[in-house]
């Protein structure tokens, strides 16, 4: 499943995607901790987190991860979508809680890393 | 080839068996705006010469981790990577303040970043471990009121 799939299935809003719309999402991981998803996500993985701040466009980017979903009404800073646009990091933001966001995502056969 | 801390580098990359890029890149404590900036073009550089992703991905990884390190804990720093054709070299150095028992701080889970800190996903006691997990080679050694080194090697597959 791609990166433009899962938005146009899951309730999602684009903060920035000036690429990686065509990206594969392998799996999934949802955590805030930035090191453990560092440690555990696995490249290609499409990543929940509340976290908002500009690091986490690093670390998606560093790791390789097809996508970031802010959750639970998170606001990404405005540097945040800023970076992202210009890494080329998919960031996508939603009221849904983490829980939701996950169990939709399972639902579309996304699994865990 | 010498980069400061900052620069851009969007050229186009060729080596042959006998070279070395050489990076220095100068790490400022508490500035999380330029954070991650380092290790992006490390990682860009080794996916323009071709390292393979996987290994570029564990490159990145464990330099970010180094260079949030730097930014979070430290004075101040530098970082220095030689990419060559077989490895990476990375080497980290920074100005103190050092740590007193390395074996704790290597332990999964210890932190002692502070609260705001922690807010921000960071501090979870997972840094040093996540880079010796990186890296094919690691060592660490540092000294109370002067500072930490650290480096890592990692070997292209």
């Amino acid at each position: 499943m791609t990166v433009g799939e899962i938005i146009e299935q899951v309730s999602l809003t684009v903060m920035a995607a000036t690429a990686g719309l065509d990206k594969e999402v392998k799996q999934g991981y949802v955590s805030d901790l930035l090191s453990n998803v560092m440690a555990f996500a696995g490249a290609d993985s499409v990543w929940v987190t509340m976290q908002g701040h500009q690091n986490i466009v690093a670390v998606a980017s560093l790791a390789g991860l097809s996508a970031v979903i802010i959750a639970g009404g998170a606001k990404p800073e405005d540097e945040t979508i800023a970076k992202a646009k210009q890494e080329g990091v998919v960031l996508l933001a939603t009221p849904l809680p983490s829980f939701e966001v996950a169990g939709q995502l399972y639902r579309l056969g996304i699994r865990g890393a | 080839m010498t980069m400061e801390y900052g620069g851009v580098w969007n050229g186009c990359l060729e080596m042959n068996s006998r070279q070395v890029i050489q990076l220095e890149f100068f790490l400022e404590a508490g500035d999380f705006s330029t954070a991650g900036e380092a290790s992006s073009q490390i990682k860009r550089i080794l996916q323009q010469i071709g390292v393979k992703a996987e290994t570029a991905r564990r490159i990145a990884i464990g330099a970010y981790e180094a260079e949030m390190n730097v930014i979070i804990h430290s004075l101040g720093g530098k970082m220095r990577v030689a990419i060559l054709p077989d490895r990476t070299d990375i080497s980290v150095e920074d100005n103190g303040p050092g740590i007193a028992d390395v074996k704790l701080a290597m332990q999964e889970g210890y932190s002692t970043a502070p609260d705001h800190i922690r807010d921000m996903g960071f501090g979870a006691g997972m840094g040093l471990p996540n880079m010796a997990r990186c890296s094919d080679e690691f060592s660490i050694t540092s000294e109370v009121g002067v500072g930490t080194k650290i480096r890592m090697v990692i070997h292209h597959p």
